[in-house]
C-alpha cells in the first residue's frame, strides 16, 4: 500500500477473481441484510433472512468454502454496518450462521437431481433457529421455558426457509437461451 | 433428460418440506401440551382437608374461621364458588383445570390446588 519500492519487506497482495466475487457477493448480502433491518419484526428474533438467498446461491455455484465466506463476512460486516458488533444478537446471529454453514457442508452431498436449493435452505433455515436457540438458552436465558417460543421460531423457519430457497432456486434455475448473460 | 433441473421445488425438496412441517407441528405438541389436571386437593389451615377427583361433579363445603368456603368440582375443573372472604380474590379466581393452579381464601384459610401426572414445580405451598 504505503511501502516504498524500495522496502525489502513489501508485499503486493493481488486480488483473485475468486476474491473479488466473494467481495461482491458479500456486499449484495450485507445490503440485503440492511434493507431487512428497516422493517419491524413482529416477534423479537424472528427475521425472513433474505440475505441467505445469496449464501445459497454461491453454495450452489461456487461451493461451500465461498459460501462460508459470504456468510461470515456478512454476518461481520453487518454488523458494523448497523453496530450490533459483539453485541448479543450478533452473538446469537454468528452462532446461527456457523450451525447453519455446519448443516450446509453436510447438506452439500445431497443428490442435486432429488434435493435443490428449497432443500439446503430449510436445512440452514432450522439448523440457524436451532443455533440460536441454544446459545440463547445456555447463555441469556438459562430456563428451559424456552421451549415455549421455539415452535414460533421453527415454525418462521419453516416459512422463510421456504419462501427465501424457492427464490434462490428461481436466481439458480437453468435458462440456457441466456444463461450466461443474467448472472448476477 | 433436464426433468427436475428446472423445477423450482424437485422430489426431494417436498420431502424436506414435509419433514421440517412434521417436525414444526411435533415440536408445537410437545412444547405447548398442556399439563391437564386430575384431582384437586383441598387445604385447610395448612392441613389436607380433602382430595377429589376432577371427574366427578360435586360440591364440597369446607369449614373455616370465617364459615364456610364452598368447593366445586365439575367437568375436570375446580373453582372456589363462594367464600366468607371480604375481598373474594379466591373466587374471582375463576375456574382451574392446569395442574399447579391454585385459588387460595387467606382470610379463611382455605385453599384448593390442583395436581396432575407430573409431580409440580415447587416444593410447598404455605401461608
Amino acid at each position: 500500500m504505503t511501502a516504498s519500492a524500495t522496502d525489502p519487506h513489501a508485499q503486493t497482495l493481488t486480488a483473485t477473481a475468486a476474491d473479488l466475487r466473494i467481495a461482491r457477493y458479500a456486499a449484495i448480502a450485507i445490503l440485503l441484510g440492511v434493507v431487512e433491518a428497516g422493517f419491524p419484526s413482529p416477534i423479537p428474533g424472528v427475521k425472513p433472512g433474505i440475505a441467505n438467498i445469496i449464501t445459497l446461491v454461491v453454495l450452489w455455484r461456487y461451493g461451500w468454502r465461498d459460501a462460508a465466506w459470504v456468510s461470515l463476512l456478512r454476518i461481520f460486516g453487518g454488523a458494523l454496518v448497523l453496530g450490533g458488533f459483539l453485541s448479543p444478537g450478533f452473538a446469537l446471529g454468528l452462532c446461527g450462521g456457523l450451525c447453519s454453514l455446519a448443516a450446509l457442508g453436510a447438506a452439500q452431498y445431497l443428490p442435486r437431481r432429488w434435493f435443490g436449493p428449497v432443500s439446503l435452505s430449510l436445512i440452514a433455515a432450522f439448523a440457524h433457529i436451532a443455533g440460536q436457540l441454544g446459545l440463547a438458552r445456555l447463555w441469556l436465558i438459562p430456563d428451559n421455558g424456552i421451549v415455549r417460543l421455539a415452535p414460533v421460531f421453527f415454525g418462521a423457519a419453516l416459512l422463510f426457509g421456504l419462501a427465501n430457497g424457492l427464490i434462490a432456486a428461481r436466481l439458480l434455475r437453468p435458462a440456457p437461451e441466456y444463461a450466461e448473460e443474467t448472472a448476477i | 433428460m433436464r426433468g427436475f433441473e428446472s423445477q423450482l421445488l424437485r422430489p426431494g425438496d417436498w420431502l424436506i418440506t414435509g419433514l421440517a412441517a412434521s417436525a414444526v407441528i411435533a415440536l408445537a405438541m410437545l412444547a405447548w401440551r398442556s399439563d391437564g389436571a386430575t384431582h384437586v386437593r383441598i387445604y385447610q389451615s395448612g392441613k389436607l382437608f380433602a382430595e377429589l377427583d376432577l371427574a366427578a361433579h360435586r360440591t364440597l363445603d369446607v369449614p373455616g374461621p370465617l364459615g364456610l368456603t364452598t368447593v366445586e368440582v365439575a367437568q375436570g375443573r375446580a373453582r372456589i364458588a363462594a367464600d366468607p372472604s371480604p375481598r373474594q380474590y379466591c373466587v374471582r379466581a375463576g375456574w382451574l383445570s392446569q395442574s399447579g393452579q391454585v385459588a387460595i381464601c387467606l382470610p379463611n384459610r382455605t385453599s384448593i390446588e390442583l395436581t396432575g401426572s407430573k409431580p409440580r414445580a415447587y416444593d410447598s405451598l404455605s401461608y
